[in-house]
């Protein structure tokens, strides 16, 4: 009994020790987003909270609590308030797998590509429930769009993910990450190349960022799927959102730029001259890179149109992603070196 | 009653309860997500046969794409609850003769005859290193290979027809093409002409203004 | 071929990267906002702020109420009721009044005066709890005027040869 009330403490200390640090860099993403947006429209972002800005997103975050919870007469009350918790749900729970380190995971289960994979599907629930129970046309506009559009690309996430798994010969994020020994040649981003950038658009289409931001469509639609919400019922929105995309990013990194290797493993005089940063400092890195290549897309590129984001899904990516796996599994099967011998 | 039995109680009444009311609820966007819930549970009872493959594709397909295009439509329908339920009393005869016949034949083919805990011994727990993928995979594409693959045939002839029946082109509609829209070029819409510099004709007496 | 190098354009995403560099490129440029409690842009002595009325250096005021602001105004912000005054008899207003929220601070009022009375000064910081408090009364105006007096009368000087 003791023995088993020990377990659970030590799992949920984990949860703590990888949710709390996970809250807070959603909370500075969202400053990262403001600061590197006004840069590329050559301003300077939130300057006055704080020395430089810095504790603005504190002050947001307490004004969002503080905001009165506003319920649409009309609206279905008990989904209207499930809504942001089944889109805040599989967002940190798809964190249980992602491991940060080769010893540092909370759970190391043996299918969790899929298991990311199957929650990052479900993420869409929150916002096609939100959209419904508000009971408003452009609430309900943008559930429609995002049920159609996180399903088609999931389609191609799925096949972007069979190239890894056939690449890697696992499920296991740990073990594919080791299955990328070797040296930054040995990644997997340059012989799955095309599902690499394949992965990438449709991350950005699941986690409903700019250009796919047709669910929020605020010049058309106001804002979406939560135009009705308020205060920390937004914000639980605003948090999921900004948890998967550090999800995304993640999981790139893990599965196309070998996680937490060292980029100089295998050059001689560098790999010896780097060896004593801790490898998960070059995963927060690689994700980094991930977040800043979200966050200048979205300050790129102008939203796609309906008919557009179809297209680019159906007729593009998917016809892609197949036909590079038949090359990836003629690689596998002919044990193309360095990748696969 | 071990930890184990606990969580078996807790998802198979969550199931059983989740799948009464996906036909009892008047709604119909509740009764579709009691269905989520329902195969929610599935998935978690199948984690306990440690067949963790099966259960997240039942998550990711059934709950994350079939349910997902399920209450797309189901969100969209408005229906007259009222008239739907006409002719309940007169109807009910026959449906509880259907359902009795249904829940015989269940008992007779699912029940403890054929299924019993007699007939299957409890399965042995397998080590750490044991992968169910693995196993289905193996089982999927040896004994199984000629069904698998004709099942997928039958599926790709089937969206195939599925997509030929729906899709017809309507000469009146106009709909834009994203690939010709994508394909302009500059020179295809817009024409630079070079033009000489013209001279202002001289004028007699007072200048312009 | 025309066709093909179109596709592999879009395949590798070339104008994509190309659009990305162009926002690269000001993501590291050097920044221009002023950031404006703090820092503030330069003015023309000419600038057209809240307004406010002058009074000679003997403390007599300027204005002789020939209702020439009342009269150009477009947007017809400007009342005037006008009187002898108790003491002396002098043609005076008896009531200046501005409404802000009409006025468009076209600086026509300032052009028409002849005895430089009402004049826009470089103030437009101002506020007002309710709208009465941006209807300015003479008083208001006259205070302005006090406060100022010293920069109104540099940029008028600064402005003199040009009008």
């Amino acid at each position: 009994m003791l023995d088993a009330l020990l377990t659970l403490l030590i799992v949920l200390l984990k949860i703590v020790a990888l949710l709390v640090p996970l809250m807070v860099a959603v909370a500075y993403l969202t400053f990262a987003e403001r600061k590197i947006i006004g840069f590329i429209q050559v301003r300077r972002g939130p300057l006055h909270v704080g020395p430089r800005g810095w504790l603005q997103p504190i002050a947001d975050a307490v004004k969002l609590i503080f905001k009165e919870i506003v319920i649409p007469a009309g609206a279905n009350r008990f989904l209207f308030l499930l809504a942001p918790l089944l889109a805040m749900g599989p967002s940190i729970a798809a964190w249980a797998v992602v491991p940060l380190g080769e010893n540092l995971y909370v759970t190391d289960i043996d299918a969790s590509l899929l298991y990311v994979l199957a929650l990052t599907s479900l993420s869409v629930y929150g916002i096609i429930i939100a959209g419904w129970s508000s009971n408003s046309k452009y609430a309900f506009l943008g559930a429609l769009r995002s049920a159609a559009q996180v399903v088609s690309y999931e389609i191609a996430m799925g096949f972007a993910l069979v190239g890894v798994l056939l690449a890697a010969g696992s499920l296991n994020l740990r073990e594919i990450v080791l299955a990328q020994q070797g040296s930054l040649l040995h990644w997997f981003w340059i012989p799955l190349l095309p599902l690499f950038v394949v992965y990438f658009i449709a991350g950005l289409a699941e986690t409903n960022r700019a250009p796919f931001d047709l669910a929020e469509g605020e010049s058309e639609i106001v804002a979406g799927f939560h135009v009705e919400y308020s205060g920390m019922s937004f914000g639980v929105f605003f948090l999921a959102e900004y948890a998967n995309m550090i999800l995304i990013s993640m999981l790139t990194s893990l599965m196309f730029l070998g996680g937490w290797l060292s980029p100089f493993q295998g050059i001689p005089l560098l790999e010896s001259l780097f060896g004593w940063v801790p490898g998960i400092v070059w995963l927060l890195l690689k994700t980094s890179f991930f977040l800043l290549l979200f966050l200048w897309v979205r300050a790129t590129f102008p939203r796609y149109r309906y008919d557009q984001l179809m297209r680019l899904g159906w007729k593009i990516l998917i016809p892609i992603t197949i036909a590079w796996l038949l090359v990836v599994g003629a690689a596998v099967a002919g044990g193309l070196g360095p990748w696969f011998d | 009653m071990s930890f184990e039995q606990f969580v078996f109680y807790v998802f198979a009444a969550a199931m059983l309860g989740s799948a009464l009311m996906v036909i009892t609820l008047r709604n119909p966007v509740h009764a579709a997500l009691s269905l989520v819930l329902t195969f929610f549970s599935g998935a978690a009872l199948w984690l306990l046969l440690e067949a963790e493959f099966l259960a997240i594709t039942l998550v990711l397909v059934y709950v994350g794409a079939v349910m997902v295009l399920f209450l797309f439509v189901v969100m969209m329908l408005d229906i007259n609850l009222a008239k739907m339920q006409e002719g309940f009393v007169k109807l009910l005869p026959l449906g509880v003769l259907l359902a009795l016949l249904v829940v015989g034949m269940m008992v007779y083919v699912v029940g403890p005859g054929n299924f019993g805990l007699e007939r299957f011994a409890d399965p042995a727990p397998h080590g750490a290193d044991y992968s169910n993928t693995r196993e289905l995979g193996r089982i999927l594409y040896t004994v199984y290979v000629y069904p698998f693959e004709i099942a997928a045939a039958i599926l790709l002839v089937a969206i195939i027809a599925a997509i030929s029946l729906a899709l017809r082109k309507r000469p009146m509609t106009k709909h834009q093409d994203p690939d010709l829209q994508i394909a302009v070029r500059k020179e295809d819409r817009l024409r630079i002409v070079e033009m000489e510099a013209e001279t202002r004709p001289a004028k007699e007496g007072k200048g312009e203004g | 071929m025309n066709a093909l190098s179109r596709f592999f354009k879009s395949l590798f995403l070339l104008e994509l990267l190309k659009g990305l560099r162009l926002t690269g490129r000001y993501l590291l440029d050097r920044k221009v906002t002023i950031i404006y409690p703090e820092e503030k842009t330069p003015q023309s002595p000419r600038f057209r702020g809240l307004h406010a009325q002058r009074r000679y250096p003997n403390g007599e005021e300027r204005c002789i109420a020939c209702k020439l602001c009342e009269a150009i105004c477009p947007a017809m912000a400007i009342t005037i009721e006008a009187g002898p005054r108790e003491d002396d008899g002098s043609r005076r207003t008896t009531r200046y009044e501005i409404d802000l929220t009409k006025c468009i601070f076209c600086g026509f009022c300032e052009e028409s005066c002849p005895v430089d009375a009402i004049v826009e000064t470089r103030v437009f910081e101002y506020f007002g709890e309710k709208r009465s408090d941006l209807v300015k009364s003479k008083q208001d105006l006259l205070a302005v005027g006090e406060q100022h007096e010293a920069q109104i009368a540099a940029d008028r000087a600064q402005d003199a040869p040009y009008r």
